[in-house]
């Protein structure tokens, strides 16, 4: 009896092993590692990491400005408000796909999930590197419901909003292990958890430009708006749209072998229609933004330093992306639209970022030199994003995110 | 009245105590209501989906935009400080460090070197005194204390997703280092900048800031700085009739100080009260700051959470049931017409 189960643990353990290798053995799987990418990933973790470590031995003042009118830098700027909108990947195409029935978006529902799922982890990795004591984040759920406060709404929902994007993509990792049942029972509540994606992103997403309504007088009045809120949600929409592309094309460079034929065969149509979307959404943003000047009489202020910033981030960062798109959707050139796409994704960053560092104390003495980041955050942000990237690249290659497992077809 | 009855030990809530103390006005408990349907939000989330909490949640919604501003209770305590009267002798810094058992500085209370920087409350220090030139009187340079206000409703407090922040009854704002994880948002709100944070500690980082000496003031004695002070630039009293006292000096000698009590009004009003002969902008007072307090900014996005907690599941059920009926009507449709073919 014992001995039966000894085997059966044993047999286990080597199926796992080798799931976890892909097949290889040991020596070929090592040797496989060394790429060029590889190397350059190692390079930038073995200075960051120690950067990382120096953080939690000697406290924020060895990474950061350590400013008291600078509590947030790039860690939140960045990691946070730049991480979550294009993270919002999952809640758009599941429910594009579940919700409103875009059924020939199959290829790609997993693959936003993941995107999303990841995007949100790492989120809550800045956040824990830039908290003072992360080993408290639980606190707003156990210790103290400061429920007047928009980051208190925060907190609940991007931990929710975790678990469900857990829920949501643990069919793939059911696959993976070949599990059958449990795979059907999470199937069974994809659509409820979809519905419950739409509700905590629409006000996470939301709340995190909520979250400066509170600091009228430090945010810039072209930036800050009674609108915020309203303008973190619609661009995070497009964002996805758009991420999704950027992300589909990378996988189709990059990990060209772990795609099925219906995947690739898809996906310069999908593309097409993914763009598509994004435009509807990126023009309806910009007018927002324009609403958004009107609605405070903001007019005069275009025609200052900070006005013509804020101008290169609406009309290069959002209409000009938007342009492109739209030029490469109207004359059927995939390629365009892909471009497109990354010049979005890099508009999204510029608001977020503008947002929260560029025109955030911009009326403070000096603020310009204030806001350049040391060295070492840098190198935390760079290692981060780096783990992102692995761990991405590590699921791809062993579950079936950009191809579907033939033996769960019928299942469908 | 007496101002015993609510500890601030009592009400572990200051937005439920404000509506306990401010009873008697019509609208406190509008806001009251408003502030605390968010903590049912995520009670209500499973609730409000079936839809049983919506009717209450809307009604919550509708009360929070026609409620008024609330400017605290009316026998709080604050300071008034007249900044005509400072000499910037410093002796305020020092029965503060003192009075908070707070490490000893690095340069001498009495050295008068420290003026030659403009300095902020630090880890260190919870109140600090500037100078300033005179633009009257070029050789009597003018000082200015700087530290926390102590707003009748906290941007600080408002921000704060742990509750480590508490408006007592007395008027103190205190902050409890046991709830705080560090975000720092706080920082963030506070108009005035004034929580520091301890970026040299790794294990044990916390927010400093003025507390008012609230174990002094929530027994009826002054604070260590305003008993302190020996040119009488700082008076402690009941907020109100300090409010009364800074009105009557401004009206005795209209040249000799301009005519804004800062605090008032400032962000919802504050504790701390200051009267001027140059304007406030001079002395580095921020001068954008909105009259409402900032609690106001977010609380119609708040009120929106439960209306998408209840309104989102059936619109967005109702669309996925659209979905399944016209792919199953259109399914119907294929096996009728296979039908009609045999």
């Amino acid at each position: 009896m014992s001995n039966e189960n000894l085997a059966k643990t044993e047999n286990f353990r080597s199926t796992f092993m080798e799931k976890l290798r892909m097949g290889m053995t040991w020596q070929e799987y090592t040797r496989s590692l060394i790429t060029p990418f590889n190397i350059v990933a190692a390079l930038i973790l073995s200075i960051g990491l120690p950067v990382i470590v120096m953080r939690f031995t000697q406290g924020l003042v060895v990474a950061t400005h350590a400013s008291n009118e600078y509590p947030w830098g790039l860690f939140l700027g960045w990691g946070l408000f730049g991480g979550v909108p294009l993270s919002a990947t999952g809640f758009v195409m599941a429910t594009a796909y579940y919700i409103f029935g875009f059924k020939d978006y199959h290829p790609l529902v997993r693959l936003g999930v993941l995107t999303g799922l990841l995007g949100y982890f790492f989120a809550a990795t800045y956040l824990m590197v830039d908290l003072g004591r992360p080993w408290r984040i639980y606190f707003p759920m156990i210790m103290g419901f400061g429920t007047g406060s928009v980051l208190f709404l925060v907190a609940w929902h991007v931990s929710t909003y975790l678990t469900v994007q857990i829920i949501e993509f643990s069919p793939a990792i059911l696959e993976w292990f070949k599990s059958k049942r449990v795979r059907r029972w999470a199937l069974m509540i994809t659509v409820g958890m979809t519905i419950a994606g739409i509700i905590l992103s629409t006000l996470h997403q939301s709340a995190l430009g909520a979250m400066f309504l509170l600091a009228p007088g430090k945010l810039h009045p072209l930036w800050y708006s009674p609108y915020i809120p309203i303008f973190f949600l619609t661009s995070s929409i497009y964002a996805a749209l758009v991420m999704v592309i950027v992300v589909s094309t990378l996988c189709a460079r990059f990990l060209r072998h772990r795609a099925d034929d219906t995947f690739l065969n898809s996906l310069d149509r999908l593309t097409m229609g993914l763009g598509q979307g994004a435009i509807i959404g990126m023009y309806i943003y910009f007018a927002l933004k324009l609403i958004g000047v009107a609605h405070d009489d903001n007019w005069g202020l275009l025609n200052t330093p900070y006005g013509h910033w804020f101008l290169v981030e609406i009309l290069l960062f959002v209409l000009a992306p938007a342009a492109v798109l739209t030029y490469g959707v109207k004359t059927h050139r995939v390629g365009i639209v892909r471009f497109g796409a990354f010049y979005a994704v890099l508009g999204i960053l510029v608001n977020r970022m503008n947002v929260s560092i560029v025109a955030f104390n911009w009326n403070l003495p000096h603020h310009l030199h204030h806001i350049v980041p040391p060295w070492h955050e840098v190198a935390i942000v760079a290692s981060i994003a780096t783990m992102h990237i692995l761990i991405f690249r590590w699921i791809v290659n062993r579950m079936p995110v950009i191809r579907e497992d033939t033996s769960y077809h019928e299942l469908h | 009245m007496d101002k015993n009855l609510k500890k601030p030990s009592e009400p572990a809530d200051p937005l439920s105590e404000q509506r306990g103390k401010a009873g008697d006005k019509p609208d406190a408990d509008a806001i009251g209501d408003s502030l605390n349907f968010t903590r049912r939000r995520f009670m209500g989330t499973v609730a409000a989906i079936g839809g049983a909490l919506g009717v209450a949640s809307l009604t919550s919604g509708v009360k929070t935009a026609s409620a008024k501003e609330f400017s605290g209770s009316s026998d709080r305590y604050g300071v008034l400080y007249d900044l005509t009267m400072c000499v910037g002798c410093r002796s305020c810094e020092k029965a503060c460090n003192e009075e908070n058992k707070l490490a000893a500085p690095k340069v001498p209370f009495d050295d008068p070197s420290v003026f030659e920087e403009t300095r902020r409350p630090m880890v260190e220090s919870y109140t600090v005194v500037n100078r300033y030139p005179n633009p009257k009187d070029p050789s009597k340079p003018l000082y200015r204390k700087i530290q926390c206000n102590h707003c009748n409703e906290p941007a600080c407090a408002t921000a704060c997703p742990v509750h480590a922040y508490n408006k007592t009854a007395e008027g103190p704002v205190t902050y409890d280092v046991n709830l705080c994880f560090g975000c720092r948002y706080c920082m963030v709100a506070c108009p005035y900048y004034v929580p520091a944070y301890d970026y040299n500690s790794a294990l044990e980082p916390r927010i400093s800031k003025c507390t008012m000496c609230d174990h002094r003031v929530k027994h009826g004695r002054p604070t260590a700085c305003s008993e302190i002070c020996p040119t009488g630039a700082l008076t402690f009293g009941k907020r109100i009739d300090l409010i009364k006292v800074a009105r009557e000096r401004i009206m005795k000698n209209p040249d000799k100080y301009i005519d804004h009590i800062f605090g008032e009004h400032e962000a919802g009003g504050t504790s701390w009260l200051y009267i001027s002969g140059v304007p406030f902008e001079h002395y580095g007072f921020p001068t954008n700051i909105q009259k409402a307090p900032m609690l106001e900014n977010t609380k119609g996005f708040l009120s929106t959470v439960p209306l998408v907690f209840t309104i989102w599941p059936a619109l967005f059920g109702m669309l996925y049931a659209a979905t399944q009926h016209r792919s199953r009507s259109e399914n119907g449709t294929d096996h009728e017409k296979t039908e009609e073919k045999k």
